[in-house]
């Protein structure tokens, strides 16, 4: 389906994925493709196979078949120490803080810096600051503060400089909207199209349509365990995208099904 | 469309009283940039419950006028050392059951594994049987704590059984051997430091033998002069390059108030308190949990294991995926707890003059616990310092020592202990339900 030798080869590229649990066939022949400085939201319903698809990629779940294509090598990703290794970051929906920790703490957790066998704070704390300055994450008030005191969407900026700070290429962000207020939901926007106009890759779960038209360059759509269809935002428009996800087509047009 | 609507709505009310939050949360050294920012921002804080080390330093005060107006005796310079020898067992068991605390764990063993510890100590120095040299016989004593806290440590995280029936059971299996070590040797149950070797001397100087009264002001002024320099010069630097660090003004009080506890223990120490013959000088007791202080101060907040310990406290499913090893974190947490036993123990063998089958191993966990909490410390895991366990055991010491002044039975001794124990727990769950973190899971 993708049209050769016009799109560059995109960053991440997934071909005919499988996965069961069991006897229930969770993802069927799954093509996906993230190209980097782009936003790609991923939509599907309840049991679409969305996260399922997202821990594949993450190394969390091993595919049964199928093949993952990093900057157009296949890659076999069996943790998530691979991903990580390859440039992928995931900011799973409970964002994963500790909420006795401030946020250098947190940005720096299990990557600590030393000097003289201690903790370096200066040091963290100044590439901490930049990288926030970087993606305009500027409401929080100290970067010397518990998470704790943070509002949802504060954590939630935390979580993805978290994942970005370590020149990651792909970030996907689980329903990153999912719990917070408009403004906040308007400052994580903000920093989804920050990261791509930085050159990554994101790909963002939602089910939130306003959302996925407001920053999405690409959607994707599951419907039981099936891709049914991506292709640029601009070629849906919001009935198309809840006929590819509630019924797998649709009769208005919008977007090229995979099928076709 | 109406469901993600009504979210935001919700989701925006909770968005205010977080904004409301946050003022009192943020530690105010974080945002001042003056002392009466400071001193607003700290009020701010304390009216929402999170208050620090502040209630256990008024708790101490009120003890002090308390007891000090009840008995003319409680603030002689001979009862007040007197209090800081008995203070200092329990306030090491307390720094110990300070690294299961914060992992968010409890370790019921601290006690008795400590005693075995320190029985094998004061067995292997006896001049009739073994003989050991006093450094072999303490290191071999330590070992035993290390590898016992090991063995439980491995059955928390390999079996993932729950501490509190693992350290259960260590409890009941270090009193029985802890009473077997004693039977070995010349006194049968009693094995004491009476006699004339250098190495049952050492160990009962541990509590009792005191430092030189000018040596004690020279090793204070030291001591003062070292951490007074090394804050001043850590929070300038910090200042001059722009990152967060408290104003000057805080920086200099808070080296004045080391400063001034520095010269106040020492003058009390340096009066003659004996009756017959002269008692003065610091005892070596002091300095002794000064270095255990300082040692797991710098081990948990300058080093990554210190910082692994609070993020396993604060989220372990976090730690998990940032790639800490949670099993190794956690053994080697019970093993320092169980060594720090085994350093409390020894003290109090000294203060003890030996060791016997009525030392109370059951009853100093719950000081040892019940000390971390005044302090500050969260049994709910992450949050708590060393620090808080040498405050809180010198509140427990405090209220002991003031009790047996006043004459008043061991039955009251327990009944206030258990209050003021209740009354540290409510400050933790008050402050607790403001902040609403501390997760819990266990993975």
């Amino acid at each position: 389906m993708a049209v050769a030798g016009i799109a560059p080869e995109p960053l991440l590229k997934v071909r005919e994925l499988d996965k069961h649990f069991g006897p229930v066939q969770a993802l069927y022949h799954v093509d996906l493709d993230l190209p980097s400085g782009k936003v790609t939201a991923l939509c599907g319903d309840n049991g679409a196979g969305k996260s399922v698809l997202t821990k594949c990629i993450a190394g969390v779940y091993q595919a049964d078949h199928g093949q993952v294509f990093w900057e157009g090598h296949p890659v076999h990703i069996h943790a998530a120490r691979d991903a990580s290794r390859l440039g992928i970051e995931t900011v799973y929906q409970d964002l994963a803080l500790c909420d006795n920790l401030d946020i250098v703490q947190n940005m720096f957790l299990g990557r600590e810096r030393l000097r003289n066998r201690l903790l370096d704070e200066d040091n963290m704390e100044r590439a901490a600051a930049e990288t926030l300055a970087g993606l305009r994450v500027t409401t929080v008030k100290s970067i010397r503060q518990p998470v704790a005191s943070l509002s949802g969407g504060q954590r939630q900026s935390i979580a993805v400089a978290k994942a970005v700070m370590w020149n990651s290429k792909l970030v996907i962000m689980d329903e990153p909207t999912a719990a917070l207020g408009v403004v906040q939901t308007r400052n994580v926007l903000d920093l989804i199209k920050t990261l791509r106009d930085k050159g990554l890759a994101v790909m963002v779960i939602s089910h939130n349509l306003n959302d996925v038209f407001e920053v999405a360059d690409r959607i994707a759509v599951m419907y039981l365990g099936r891709l049914v269809v991506q292709d640029d935002a601009a070629n849906f428009d919001r009935q198309s995208v809840v006929d590819y996800m509630t019924t797998g087509g649709s009769s208005r047009g919008g977007g090229r099904a995979k099928e076709s | 469309m109406a469901e993600p609507k009504r979210a935001e709505v919700s989701g925006d009310a909770s968005d205010l009283t977080a904004v409301a939050d946050v003022v009192a949360e943020v530690p105010p050294e974080v945002v001042a940039q003056s002392l009466g920012e400071y001193v607003r921002g700290y009020a701010a804080r304390i009216r929402a419950g999170e208050s620090g080390v502040l209630p256990v330093i008024v708790a101490m005060l009120a003890i002090i006028v308390v007891f000090g107006a009840l008995s003319p005796v409680y603030l002689s310079a001979g009862n007040i050392v007197n209090l800081f020898q008995q203070s200092a067992v329990i306030m090491v068991l307390a720094m110990a059951e300070g690294f299961a605390l914060v992992l968010g764990e409890i370790d019921l063993s601290v006690g008795f594994v400590g005693a075995c510890g320190a029985a094998i100590t004061v067995q292997l120095i006896q001049p009739a049987t073994t003989n050991w040299p006093w450094p072999l016989a303490i290191v071999a004593g330590l070992i035993f704590c290390l590898i016992f806290g090991m063995v439980q440590g491995l059955l928390i995280t390999q079996l993932r059984l729950p501490s509190f029936i693992v350290t259960l059971a260590g409890y009941l299996i270090a009193n029985g051997v802890f009473l077997k070590i004693l039977l070995f040797g010349p006194f049968s149950g009693y094995p004491n430091l009476i006699g004339q070797t250098d190495n049952l001397h050492f160990i009962y100087y541990l509590m009792w033998a005191n430092i030189d009264p000018v040596v004690s002001w020279i090793g204070a002024a030291v001591v003062v002069a070292a951490l007074g320099a090394f804050i001043w010069l850590g929070d300038s630097r910090r200042r001059k390059s722009g990152l967060v660090a408290p104003p000057a003004s805080l920086t200099l009080i808070k080296i004045g108030v080391i400063a001034a506890v520095a010269i106040v223990v020492v003058a009390i120490c340096n009066l003659n308190r004996g009756v017959l013959i002269v008692q003065e000088g610091v005892p070596w007791v002091i300095p002794i949990v000064l270095a255990v202080l300082a040692a797991w101060t710098v081990l948990l907040q300058r080093t990554k294991y210190g910082r692994y310990v609070y993020a396993i406290g604060g989220n372990p499913e976090a730690s998990r995926r940032a790639g800490i090893n949670l099993s190794l974190i956690r053994t080697t947490g019970f093993m320092l707890c169980s060594f720090t036993a085994g350093v409390g123990m020894i003290l109090y063998a000294s203060y003890l003059n030996g060791m016997s089958n009525n030392v109370q191993g059951g009853q100093y966990v719950l000081y040892a616990v019940a000390a971390a909490v005044i302090g500050g410390t969260s049994l709910m895991g992450g949050r708590g310092k060393p620090l808080h366990g040498v405050l809180g055991g010198l509140v427990i010491g405090a209220i002991y020592n003031g009790m047996y002044l006043l004459g008043l039975s061991f039955e009251w001794q327990y009944i206030v202990t258990g209050l003021v124990l209740l009354a540290a727990i409510i400050i933790d769950a008050v402050s607790r339900r403001g902040s609403g973190s501390g997760s819990v899971t266990r993975i």
